[in-house]
């Protein structure tokens, strides 16, 4: 008789938890992502969201999570719908890929780690469940990618026109003259919540907000970071021009890229042809 | 206009409740089935420590519990990246130097509880034939210290020491790891004393009980075994591992001493090697990927030491004799039901034995998380071990045979990046044959006869908390 009830115990204890398991499907759908071939689900995120999510961007994607007050940069208000990383022109809403990729990249230097552990059709369900914190998914559309034409092969012509173009465009002065971040409006510059932000310092050697790669970086200036005074260059600088300045900033990093080598060769021998970059009056 | 999302669907709800319902009434069932017996004395549990949640962590990154843990202390696969990343986000800000100088990486858990346990068949000095034993009461588990990060970006350290509830110090874990050596996440080197890279960790589990805190896989031993090997036991030596950069791929090989994680070197001057190896998938929608893996372990253990007056000398041991454990184990996602089926099979040397037979037997387990939500989940867990040739060939073929079932449930109130609360509720027992249970609950004792089945169980209630 013993033996029964603890079978029945045994039994009853596997009955609950495969009921329990079958109970949980079928959530409702609003919202959607598509990445690839792959639909995200914003139904089926809210308990991810609040798993990994809610602590810093809080419950309505406002980011007033519990944790926000103590981070530096502040999270992302998802409520406002401008996102800094993106394929799309500046003003315009981000691609799910976009922001599949940003959950799966993390942003180096702040508390955003990557998600990339996360099965991708979890961070799908996510991207889908971001998109539900703002009207605009549901009145606009994202934009359409810039195009990015085939990154020409290195030169050092190619980077002494970056070098000009990143005195033209006066990029030193918000990073500085030497991309230490340190220009002279460095200290002045807010984002769109007034909240104080950092030019990017390439000198720390670490991977850019948006990326890793030449064409990353290509993207940063082209479309601009949205939300930052970080603008977009894609009506100032022609589109193979950007190569010329993406090889030149590369060679602001203490990293050992193609760029930096033949930078750093050349220099030795033509650094002397090479006007000061900086105001009026530096030499330029 | 938002889209809001609607809650799960009523059917979710009513799960949810008849789990806890159903729940509920096991442990009401099991508190009946186990009172009512006499008071008498209970070895209390194998002392596993648990390395556990890390809320330093949470407070380092500011992340929730929930962000690294499936439920703390168990890790999700975001948590087991950062482990084998050497406890490191990779945003750049890893090295505690990016930290307030206020900051300290330690971490303390405990569990204050109640529980109940009961074991029969149990020999006394008034009872010579074996009687029921139990013990009720208020108690308390040990306080682990968690003190674990960075030295500096790439170099991990860990520091566990632990302080039983009757006052016994120890040190659970000791190491320093060197990360992506060459810049690579598959070249990474750990020194010290440390958990084996169990796929099913032991150390990161959530059992607590006497009955349910530990697997029969990762401590098993025949009866009469001079063997002290424990796959759950923290070991000293050095390992190698890696991992791809989701850390769905992983491997780890390890050196380790032949001490079973006693400092002093007590043992031989020989060698254990281990190994495992596991891939993750990701297909469908479950809360995580899925991940199967294999592990292997080659050990000895002397048989002779050189002495004095008779006494052993330590680190003198000499004649090794070999023994293995090898096995499979898997991690897989169905929505929110977790299931972690292990399967092994282990052998010993003769001469590690009673006979002049090699003793070898296999084990089976299948434990199941239902993880309703972040903060609320039930689980329930079955093992199997049976001896498949006994070391002497008189012994009962069943002689140490042993099931093993638990049940229960883990609340957390609460859910923030600073500390963790558990309320804790399980339910567990065991049936050995002809054996005392694992446990060492009731007197130790073996029954007098060997075909006799010892059923142990616990019965815990408990606020499982760290800080």
């Amino acid at each position: 008789m013993r033996s029964h009830t603890r079978w029945l115990a045994v039994v009853s204890g596997w009955g609950v938890l495969l009921c329990a398991a079958g109970g949980g499907a079928a959530p409702a759908r609003a919202q959607e992502s598509h990445i690839g071939g792959m639909t995200g689900h914003a139904a089926a995120a809210k308990p991810l969201y609040e798993r990994y999510c809610a602590g810093c961007h809080g419950d309505e994607g406002d980011a007033r999570g519990e944790n926000a007050q103590w981070i530096d940069p502040k999270p992302r208000d998802f409520t406002m719908a401008v996102f800094k990383c993106r394929s799309t022109p500046t003003g315009t809403l981000p691609t799910d890929a976009d922001l599949f990729d940003a959950v799966t990249r993390g942003f180096v230097t702040t508390n955003m780690p990557p998600w990339v552990a996360l099965t991708p059709g979890n961070r799908a369900d996510l991207v889908a469940y971001i998109k539900t914190f703002s009207p605009k998914w549901k009145t606009g559309h994202a934009g359409t990618p810039i195009t990015i034409p085939p990154e020409p092969a290195l030169s050092i012509e190619s980077m002494r026109h970056g070098r000009d173009l990143f005195q033209k465009m006066e990029c030193w002065k918000c990073h500085g003259t030497s991309g230490h971040g340190d220009g002279p409006s460095a200290a002045t510059l807010t984002d769109n919540k007034d909240l104080p932000i950092h030019p990017y310092d390439f000198s720390s050697g670490s991977r850019f907000m948006c990326g890793v790669t030449n064409r990353d970086l290509y993207k940063i200036f082209m479309t601009g970071l949205d939300g930052t005074p970080m603008p977009s260059f894609a009506d100032d600088i022609k589109p193979a021009d950007g190569w010329d300045l993406v090889h030149f900033l590369r060679t602001l990093q203490p990293l050992d890229t193609p760029e930096a080598r033949m930078w750093k060769a050349w220099l030795a021998t033509h650094a002397q042809e090479l006007k000061p970059i900086g105001p009026p009056g530096t030499g330029q | 206009m938002r889209v809001r999302i609607t809650r799960r669907g009523g059917t979710a709800q009513m799960s949810w409740l008849l789990s806890a319902a159903v729940t509920s009434g096991c442990l009401a069932a099991a508190l009946a089935l186990s009172g009512g017996r006499s008071k008498a004395y209970t070895a209390y549990s194998l002392a596993v420590h648990k390395a556990s949640a890390i809320p330093a962590f949470a407070r380092k990154y500011g992340l929730r519990c929930s962000a690294c843990h499936t439920v703390w202390p168990e890790l999700n696969a975001f948590g087991q990246r950062f482990k084998d990343n050497g406890y490191q986000l990779g945003n750049e800000r890893d090295s505690p130097m990016w930290q307030s100088p206020a900051y300290w990486p330690i971490a303390m858990r405990t569990t204050p509880q109640w529980h109940l346990e009961s074991t029969t068949h149990q020999i006394t000095d008034a009872a010579p034939a074996g009687k029921t034993l139990s013990q009720t009461g208020f108690d308390l588990s040990g306080v682990d210290f968690l003190l674990l990060g960075t030295l500096h970006k790439n170099i991990t350290f860990g520091l566990v020491p632990t302080l039983d509830a009757d006052g016994t110090t120890g040190l659970e874990a000791a190491f320093v790891r060197f990360d992506n050596l060459g810049q690579s996440p598959w070249a990474n080197l750990k020194v010290g004393k440390f958990e084996l890279d169990n796929l099913l960790s032991e150390k990161r589990f959530t059992w607590l009980s006497n009955n349910g805190g530990f697997l029969y896989a990762y401590h098993y031993l025949p009866s009469g075994s001079a063997n002290n090997f424990g796959f759950g036991d923290n070991q000293i030596g050095a390992e190698f591992s890696g991992h791809s950069f989701n850390s769905y791929t992983r491997y780890s090989v390890a050196l380790l001493t032949t001490d079973d994680g006693e400092p002093g070197l007590p043992g031989g001057k020989s060698m254990d090697a281990m190994f495992t190896l596991s891939q993750a998938f990701a297909p469908g929608g479950g809360l995580g990927p899925q991940r199967v893996g294999v592990f292997g372990y080659l050990g000895h253990r002397p048989t002779t030491f050189e002495t004095v007056v008779g006494a052993p000398i330590p680190g003198t041991g000499a004649g090794n004799k070999s023994f293995y454990r090898i096995g499979a184990t898997a991690q897989l996602w169905l929505g929110n039901l977790e299931l972690l089926p292990l399967v092994s099979h282990a052998q010993d040397d003769a001469a590690l034995g009673p006979g002049p037979e090699k003793p070898t037997w296999n084990n089976a387990l299948l434990e199941a998380h239902y993880v309703a939500t972040p903060r609320f989940m039930v689980q329930g867990r079955y093992e199997l071990t049976r001896m498949s040739t006994q070391g002497d060939p008189a012994t009962p073929q069943t002689l140490g045979d042993a099931d093993a079932f638990a049940l229960g449930f883990r609340y957390y109130p609460f859910m923030i990046s600073r500390d963790g609360m558990a309320l804790h509720g399980e339910f567990a027992m065991t049936r050995t044959t002809g054996t005392a249970p694992l446990s060492g609950d009731g007197s130790g004792v073996d029954p007098a006869d060997p075909a006799t089945k010892v059923w142990s169980r616990s019965l815990l209630l408990a606020f499982d908390f760290a800080f």
